[in-house]
């Protein structure tokens, strides 16, 4: 064997060599999800029962009881999250897409970014203090605020970018048909990139709904269940986390029960995120 | 007409660069369009509003501790005296543990996605990676607690131990929850997020790069090394940065796993903390004044962190982005 060809077998082999790796690198995240994934469903699905979604946390020590209050407390976030977000958000898109003049466009765009890379526990500390401390209680308002805070950059960016896929035709022809532009944004533009917007929309509601560290120090948790805007709430995410620290073999069982339903619901929007935006390409 | 006038002289000189439509407009309009504008700069006030109240909430311990609170490693709320070289120590190491391990994973994944997979493999293997991105950070933690922790004492840690005890990294009792266990539970949480970012930055390669290096007689492998990671390279470092800011702020999966125990130790068994977890775990008992101030300053030097990792990868991916759209 010359040495040539005894350098073209030695390229041949290291490239299948590291082609391998590479695949196999792939094969290992998509093990890592399905262990994951598998694991939290089969163990969460035996977890639970009837008891577990209709009723009330029972006192530390008793068996029995379930996360009724949580699951009704995480929708409720989830909304209030949403009524402060949306508005912000999507007024802020708008903003971006049809009004703003390229500085002042990219540096709102910058500053989406930057605020969605804060990390969760940083706007649980934030919340904390400009509602909880000056309002002298843990609320349910206050895990909504920190929670729109984190929803406010997705919607925001997600909502400029479907609205600049509208094609300024569009906008030409509402305008020639006399209509203020306002009126055209609202009403033809809008409704031209909806679909991209909910997607958005359902993208933030799926990044909050398993928020767990900004909730600790602003809705704090309660076995009450909602009381009030400025009462301590309690959420999914935040009672797996205390019984799945606790002692207890049932409160660990019921924090599996928990994730299951979590796990479903955000994958379920995550999911169909993807089918909508999917459908709307083809 | 001076009233109606004045607002849309404003409007046509500041923006509306695609609308000269000229007359057409009125009060109504001027109204919508700072309406839309207040709510902008909303956002960039609640950016600053942020850094702004944490400074302040911060200052009884910035002004008591000033530089040395970086340095001290103590946490001691009889005394009074707070530190946060522990937290600092544990966050760097715990992302350094989950960048080395997710790094090569997520760029073998990238290359498998880009170079490599039958076109109808590649749509339901990206579908899957970013199904791993949405599983909120506590069920990771759960799962991480139950499973993770306990198959990490058993073989990993006690293998290591017996085997490589000579490193001062694999020394110590296996406790199963502490630095390792957190940063194998950061990498499966970074890995979608590089495999994402430099999926895309691989994918802006043009194809003449490929094509001209295969023309010379290369390798699929020779070709990808030398033809597309130095194309998108800074993309990929892009990526990984991103990552990186991740992995910083990354708190409940690693609150869960890591053990809180508050020290330095260069053994990766041991329990330790990280800026996140650590104000996680402590933050609603903390009394007023110095020690909530001293976990707020913690805040403070975690949103300093993540806000400049955040800002060089945006820099670095934007990069290579504005390189995608000039070659077209």
């Amino acid at each position: 064997m010359t040495t040539r060809e005894h350098g073209y077998f030695r390229r041949k082999w290291s490239s299948r060599v590291m082609l391998g790796l590479c695949s196999t690198a792939a094969g290992v995240a998509i093990l890592v999800l399905a262990v994951i994934l598998g694991y939290t469903l089969a163990h969460g699905i035996s977890a639970l029962n009837l008891n577990f979604l209709t009723q009330a946390a029972k006192p530390v020590g008793e068996v029995g009881g379930g996360m009724r209050n949580e699951i009704i407390g995480t929708f409720i976030l989830i909304a209030l999250g949403s009524v402060i977000a949306l508005p912000v958000g999507l007024m802020a898109g708008i903003f971006v897409a049809e009004f703003a003049g390229p500085k002042i466009a990219s540096s709102v765009r910058f500053v989406a970014d930057i605020l969605a890379g804060v990390p969760s526990i940083v706007v649980g500390v934030f919340a904390y203090a400009i509602v909880v401390r000056p309002m002298h209680s843990y609320s349910a308002f206050s895990a909504g605020v920190a929670l729109a805070i984190i929803m406010i950059p997705v919607v925001a960016r997600t909502a400029e970018e479907a609205l600049r896929l509208v094609p300024n035709s569009m906008r030409e022809a509402a305008l020639a048909l006399g209509i203020t532009r306002w009126r055209s944004v609202l009403g033809v533009v809008v409704p031209g990139a909806i679909t991209g917007i909910v997607t958005g929309i359902m993208l933030g509601v799926a990044r909050i709904a398993g928020e767990t560290a900004p909730l600790i120090f602003t809705a704090l948790g309660s076995q009450f269940g909602f009381q009030g805007l400025l009462k301590p709430i309690g959420a999914l995410p935040l009672q797996i986390y205390n019984y799945a620290l606790s002692a207890y073999p049932d409160w660990q069982r019921q924090a599996w029960a928990g994730a299951f339903i979590l796990i479903i619901l955000v994958l379920g929007i995550s999911i169909l995120v993807r089918w909508v935006s999917n459908r709307k390409s083809t | 007409m001076k009233a109606i006038g004045q607002p849309e002289a404003a409007l046509a000189r500041t923006h509306l660069h695609d609308w000269k439509f000229g007359r057409r407009t009125g009060v109504s309009d001027g109204i919508f369009s700072n309406l839309t504008r207040f709510f902008a700069l909303l956002v960039i006030a609640l950016l600053v509003a942020l850094v702004g109240i944490l400074v302040i909430d911060a200052w009884p311990a910035i002004t008591r501790f000033g530089i040395s609170f970086i340095g001290s490693t103590a946490w001691d709320p009889v005394k009074q005296v707070f530190g946060a070289l522990p937290a600092i120590y544990g966050t760097v190491l715990t992302s350094l543990i989950a960048l080395i391990i997710a790094v090569p994973i997520s760029l073998g994944a990238a290359i498998f996605l880009t170079e490599l997979s039958p076109a109808w493999l590649r749509g339901p293997v990206s579908f899957v990676i970013e199904m791993l991105a949405a599983i909120p950070s506590v069920i990771i933690g759960l799962w991480g607690l139950f499973v993770l922790v306990p198959f990490i004492r058993r073989p990993v840690e006690s293998w290591l131990g017996s085997h490589l005890e000579f490193i001062p990294l694999f020394h110590g009792p296996p406790f199963g929850v502490g630095f390792l266990a957190a940063g194998i539970i950061l990498a499966i949480m970074i890995i979608p997020i590089i495999t994402a970012v430099s999926r895309d930055a691989m994918k802006a390669v043009p194809n003449e790069q490929r094509e001209a290096l295969f023309a010379l007689g290369a390798t699929r492998w020779e070709t990808i090394q030398r033809a597309v990671l130095p194309y998108c390279r800074s993309g990929l470092v892009g990526g990984v940065i991103l990552g990186l800011g991740r992995a910083l702020g990354e708190t409940m999966a690693v609150t869960m796993v890591i053990g809180n125990s508050y020290k330095l130790t260069a053994s990766l068994f041991s329990p330790g903390a990280t800026i996140a977890s650590k104000i996680a775990g402590e933050f609603s008992e903390a009394a007023n004044g110095v020690p909530i101030g001293s976990l707020i300053e913690l805040a403070l030097i975690l949103f300093g962190v993540t806000l400049l990792v955040n800002v060089i990868a945006r820099v670095l991916v934007w990069r290579m982005t504005a390189v995608k759209a000039e070659k077209r």
